[in-house]
C-alpha cells in the first residue's frame, strides 16, 4: 500500500491539488493496480530490446521552418487565453 | 452506402446540400436521446456542401467522398469548432486551426457535421466519463455504446452521420463498432497523422473510420492516409486508393485464430464467433490456431506505458495558455470549492502563486479517471521506478511484437473476436477500474503491436443478458501485418458481403 505520503509526493509531481479524501482514495486505487502490474515480474526479459518506435522508424527530420499565423491566427490562439494582456499570456507571479 | 450517395450526388437526385439537412433532420430527431454528438457545425456543413453543389452543377468531377456528411470525434481539431475532448478543463476551448486529417477530409470534399462525445481525453471504454452527457447505444439505449470513441460509433450506428472519425489507443474505435454493430478501422501506427488530434499515449495513439459498411472504412481511409511532416511517426503510404483492393475473394488466404483468446470466450459469443470461423472456412480460407504467448501480459504492459505517456501528454492543461484556469472562474465557484478543496502539505495557503493555480485547476478541471492515470503514470516514470515500470514495460511489448512476428511467418491474417462481451449497462463496471479495463483485453495486443485491425459486425447475441429484440451486437476482429490494411479490409468485405 501506498502511503499518504507518497500520495502527496505524486499528487504535488503530477500537479493535482488532493483533498484528504482523495488521498485515500488513491492509495486504494492505485496500489490495487500497482499490485496487478507486478504480474510481469515472471517475464524474463534479459537480453531484449525495449521498443523505441513500433514499426522502426529512426530520426525522422523535416524543415525547421517558421509559419506566420497571422494576425487573424494569432487572434485565434490568443483568444483561447484564460487571461492576458497587452497581446500576452498573463500568469501568477513565478517567484 | 457512400458509392450510392455520391452516385445520386452526381446523377443529380439530390444535392449535398439536401444531403446535409436530412442528416441534420435525424440529428434532430434522435439525438435528444442518443446524446451523440456534443456541438453541431450546421454553418461549415452547409458552407461546404454548396461547394460541392457548386462544382457539381459546373460538372466537375467530384471525389466519391465530396458531400458525404460525418461526424468528428471531439479530441480531433476543427478550425474555429469548440473542442472539449469531453474534458471541463477545455470547456470553451476553440480549435485555431485544422487537424491534419480534417484538412484532408476538406480537400475531399466532405461534410462535417458535427463534434462527437467521447470519454474524457479518450480514457474510458463507455463514453461515461465523458464531463458533458451519457451517449446511448442506438440498439439498445439501457446501454453503453463503448468507447471511447462513443458517440462517433453511435452516430454512425443511428444514422445521425455516413461515417465518422474516432482515436484508438487500446481499442476505443474496435469496441465501440463492436458494441453499436457498425465497422470501426485502426490504421497501423503511422498510417495516417496524428496532428491536431489531442494525444493520449503517443506510441500507441491513431486516427481511424466508423462507417456502416466495409467498403465504406476503405474510402474514408483513402482520404486520411499519408505522411505528414506535422507527424514525425506517420509513414509514406503513396496514393493508394483502399477501396480498389475490395475482390471480394480470400480463397487460400490462412487465417490463425490465437488459441489465449479463443480460451477467454464463452456462451453465445463464443458460438457466434465459431459460426464465423466456419463462414471464413467456406468462402475458401484456411484456418489455424496460433499461439500469442506473451498476450497474458498485454493488459500490464498497456497500463503501465499509457499511464506514463498520459502523464506527460496531459501536462500542458495546466491553466496557463488555453482551456480552464481556475483563477478567473468566478468569486462564488471558487469559495464553494475552496472549502473541498484540499491544500498539498507543505504548500503556501494563498491561491496567489503559480504552482496554486496549476494544483486547482487540475483539480477542478479534471475527471477522477483522468487524475487517477494521470498519479499512476506519474509515479510509474518517477526516480527510481522507471526501470522497474516503463522500461520493463517496453521490453515486454517487444515479446509481444516477437509473438506477431512469428505467427505471420505461418499465416496472412489474425482473426479473434473484437471483445469478448456484448455492450453493458450504464454504471455496471464505472466504479471499478480494473474491470472496465478487462473490456480492452482483445484490442490493446494490437495497439502495442501497431498493427492494423478492423472491427465487423459477425451477429447478434439474442438469449443471454436480456437483450433488445433483434439482439445485442458482436464484433469480428482481423488483425492484419503492418501496413496491410488492404488484407484485413478485403477479407472483412468479403464477409461482410457473404452474410
Amino acid at each position: 500500500m501506498l502511503t499518504k505520503e507518497e500520495i502527496l509526493h505524486i499528487a504535488t509531481l503530477a500537479r493535482i491539488g488532493v483533498s484528504e479524501k482523495d488521498v485515500e482514495k488513491y492509495q486504494h486505487d492505485l496500489s490495487e493496480i500497482l499490485d496487478y502490474f507486478k504480474k510481469l515480474d515472471e517475464v524474463n526479459v534479459d537480453g531484449i530490446e525495449p521498443i523505441g518506435h513500433i514499426t522502426g522508424m529512426e530520426n525522422v527530420f523535416r524543415t525547421d521552418r517558421q509559419v506566420d499565423f497571422g494576425d487573424l491566427g494569432k487572434q485565434a490562439i490568443m483568444q483561447n487565453a484564460p487571461e492576458q494582456k497587452d497581446g500576452y499570456v498573463k500568469v501568477k507571479s513565478v517567484l | 452506402m457512400i458509392r450510392d450517395l455520391h452516385n445520386k450526388l452526381i446523377g443529380k437526385e439530390i444535392t449535398a446540400t439536401q444531403l446535409a439537412e436530412q442528416y441534420f433532420d435525424v440529428i434532430e430527431e434522435k439525438d435528444g436521446e442518443i446524446g451523440a454528438y456534443l456541438t453541431l457545425t450546421r454553418e461549415l456543413a452547409l458552407a461546404q456542401a454548396k461547394l460541392v453543389d457548386e462544382k457539381i452543377a459546373q460538372g466537375e468531377e467530384i471525389n466519391l467522398l465530396a458531400g458525404i456528411p460525418g461526424a468528428i470525434k471531439d479530441l480531433i481539431l476543427v478550425e474555429g469548432v469548440r473542442a472539449t475532448a469531453g474534458s471541463k478543463i477545455l470547456d470553451n476551448y476553440v480549435a485555431p486551426y485544422d487537424a491534419t486529417v480534417i484538412r484532408k477530409l476538406k480537400e475531399n470534399g466532405a461534410i462535417i457535421l458535427g463534434k462527437t462525445n467521447q470519454d474524457e481525453f479518450a480514457m474510458g471504454s463507455s463514453t461515461e466519463t465523458s464531463a458533458y452527457q451519457l451517449t446511448k447505444n442506438p440498439v439498445d439505449t439501457t446501454r453503453v455504446p463503448g468507447g471511447s470513441s462513443g458517440g462517433s460509433a453511435a452516430a454512425v450506428a443511428a444514422g445521425e452521420a455516413v461515417w465518422s472519425l474516432g482515436t484508438d489507443t487500446g481499442g476505443s474505435i474496435r469496441q465501440p463498432a463492436s458494441f453499436c454493430g457498425v465497422v470501426g478501422l485502426k490504421p497501423t501506427y503511422g498510417r495516417v497523422s496524428r496532428f491536431g488530434a489531442m494525444a493520449m499515449a503517443s506510441s500507441l495513439d491513431q486516427i481511424g473510420p466508423f462507417t456502416k459498411t466495409v467498403e465504406d472504412a476503405a474510402i474514408v481511409l483513402s482520404a486520411l492516409a499519408g505522411q505528414d511532416p506535422l507527424d514525425a511517426t506517420s509513414a509514406q503510404s503513396g496514393d493508394k486508393k483502399y477501396e480498389d483492393f475490395l475482390t471480394g475473394d480470400i480463397a487460400g488466404k490462412i487465417i490463425g485464430v490465437p488459441k489465449e483468446y479463443v480460451e477467454n470466450l464463452e456462451g453465445e459469443i463464443l458460438e457466434i464467433f465459431q459460426k464465423s470461423v466456419e463462414k471464413f472456412k467456406t468462402l475458401g480460407a484456411k484456418i489455424e490456431t496460433i499461439s500469442l504467448p506473451h498476450s497474458q501480459y498485454a493488459l500490464p504492459v498497456y497500463y503501465i506505458l499509457m499511464t506514463s505517456e498520459v502523464s506527460s501528454n496531459l501536462a500542458k492543461f495546466d491553466g496557463i495558455k488555453f482551456g480552464l484556469r481556475i483563477s478567473e472562474l468566478e468569486n462564488e465557484l471558487k469559495a464553494n470549492q475552496e472549502s473541498e478543496l484540499g491544500r498539498n502539505e507543505n504548500l503556501p495557503k494563498s491561491s496567489k502563486n503559480l504552482l496554486e493555480t496549476y494544483l486547482d485547476t487540475r483539480k477542478i478541471g479534471f475527471g477522477d479517471e483522468i487524475k487517477r492515470r494521470i498519479m499512476l503514470g506519474t509515479y510509474a516514470l518517477s526516480a527510481g521506478y522507471y526501470d522497474a515500470y516503463y522500461l520493463k514495460a517496453q521490453k515486454v511489448r517487444a515479446l509481444i511484437r516477437r509473438d506477431f512476428e512469428k505467427a505471420y511467418e505461418k499465416v496472412d491474417l489474425i482473426y479473434c473476436p473484437t471483445s469478448p462481451e456484448v455492450a453493458f449497462k450504464f454504471g455496471e463496471k464505472s466504479e471499478d477500474p480494473i474491470k472496465m479495463y478487462l473490456s480492452d483485453i482483445f484490442t490493446i495486443s494490437v495497439n502495442l503491436a501497431g498493427l492494423p485491425a478492423i472491427s465487423f459486425p459477425i451477429g447478434r447475441v439474442v438469449k443471454e443478458g436480456n437483450p433488445p429484440a433483434g439482439g445485442l451486437p458482436v464484433g469480428g476482429q482481423l488483425i492484419g501485418q503492418w501496413f496491410d490494411e488492404e488484407g484485413i479490409l478485403n477479407a472483412a468485405h468479403t464477409f461482410e458481403i457473404n452474410q
